[in-house]
């Protein structure tokens, strides 16, 4: 079938804003919009800029605004968006070149709820065991593969950067709510700050966002109950 | 390990937990207390029976003051909070964010204070009711 691509471009070395370019490529409605980007790459203009590696869904990188919505490129399906796509950058990121944003702010967002297991016991000789339901319980926060849908969806990340966001709030769930790890009141202090989970305004965007299914406002609202029955 | 420095620094007060509880629980009595009194005003009466008496009839029941008090307080507090969280939002300097939320409170007392003035001093005039 023959799709019309909107794509939003900017390069920093030539241009003062972004324009709208629109490029025609015939495509299988079952083809994806990475294939689509790619036959653009490949064949009509090699300056189109994008992030693409396992193409697969799993590694995060082609995670763009497409039919004004929060989705991966690989992932998306021609005919689930008919023969007019238009394709943007993610919001509220710096952009670098076309759809290239810069992820560093992101990165240091994710870093200060503190990713990782924290465990002041001594190293055990074998694995920490658990029982499938405390594996249940975080279980849905593991399938973040950091793409940015959900913190580039979130009108409160839009207009105040610092907020933490959607993703590092999911990836601190992941934590918080894994009983091997024993720094939830470390993350939960620094959660119930004004940047912190209180800045969430229960919009859902992110969860509508997110391609591995994540219900993220209801791992957002998890961690509000915790604090609020921690500290009250 | 803490991230770099411009993300948020641990903070030990609790008050955006508490700012959060407020709008959930003032909301919901917000929400009946303000049926009840749109039922009242609107709707059980009708509109030309609301006046100046109609006003100081139920103004000499203290319980009609001090629901008023309530829905005053609530609805003004729920309000002036909901615009500081916008303007926590969008206002990034300290600085001005300082200012402004100062002045956003300053004046929402006065007028808080104001409007409960206006309730309490309240006197039906003689004859009236």
């Amino acid at each position: 079938m023959k799709v019309e691509l909107s794509i939003k471009r900017f390069d920093p070395d030539q241009d003062e804003a972004s324009h709208t370019e629109v490029y025609g490529v015939e495509i299988e409605p079952t083809d994806r919009v990475l294939d689509a980007l790619n036959q653009v790459k490949w064949y009509q203009d090699g300056t189109l800029t994008y992030r693409r590696s396992c193409a697969h869904g799993i590694c995060g990188s082609d995670a763009m605004r497409i039919n004004g919505l929060n989705r991966l490129a690989c992932k998306t399906l021609i005919k689930e968006l008919g023969s007019k796509i238009s394709i943007e950058p993610l919001l509220g990121f710096t952009v670098i070149k076309d759809l290239m944003v810069d992820f560093d702010h992101f990165f240091d967002l994710y870093k200060s709820v503190k990713p990782y297991l924290i465990n002041y016991d001594p190293t055990p000789a074998k694995e920490r065991l658990q029982s499938p339901e405390q594996r249940e319980a975080f279980d849905d926060t593991t399938k973040c593969i950091l793409c940015a849908a959900c913190t580039t969806s979130c009108p409160p990340f839009w207009s105040d950067p610092n907020f933490v966001g959607p993703a590092a709030l999911v990836n601190a769930h992941r934590f918080i709510f894994d009983s091997r790890d024993q720094g939830g009141a470390e993350r939960l202090e620094i959660l119930n700050g004004r940047e912190g989970v209180w800045r969430c305004r229960t919009v859902f965007n992110c969860t509508q966002a997110c391609p591995r299914d994540i219900k993220i406002t209801k791992a957002i609202e998890q961690i509000k109950r915790l604090v609020l029955f921690n500290r009250v | 390990m803490l991230g770099s420095a411009s993300s948020p620094r641990p903070r030990t007060t609790n008050f955006e937990l508490w700012s959060w509880l407020f709008m959930r629980v003032s909301g919901a009595l917000l929400l009946i207390l303000l049926l009840i009194h749109l039922a009242i005003m609107h709707v059980t009466q009708p509109i030309e029976n609301v006046n100046f008496a109609f006003v100081a009839a139920r103004w000499a029941s203290p319980l009609w003051r001090w629901y008023d008090l309530v829905l005053l307080g609530l609805g003004w507090v729920h309000g002036l909070n909901g615009v500081r969280v916008v303007m926590d939002d969008w206002i990034h300097s300290p600085g001005w964010r300082l200012t402004l939320t100062a002045l956003l409170w300053l004046i929402g007392f006065i007028l808080l204070v104001i409007g409960a003035q206006v309730i309490f001093s309240f006197q039906a005039p003689a004859g009236a009711g």
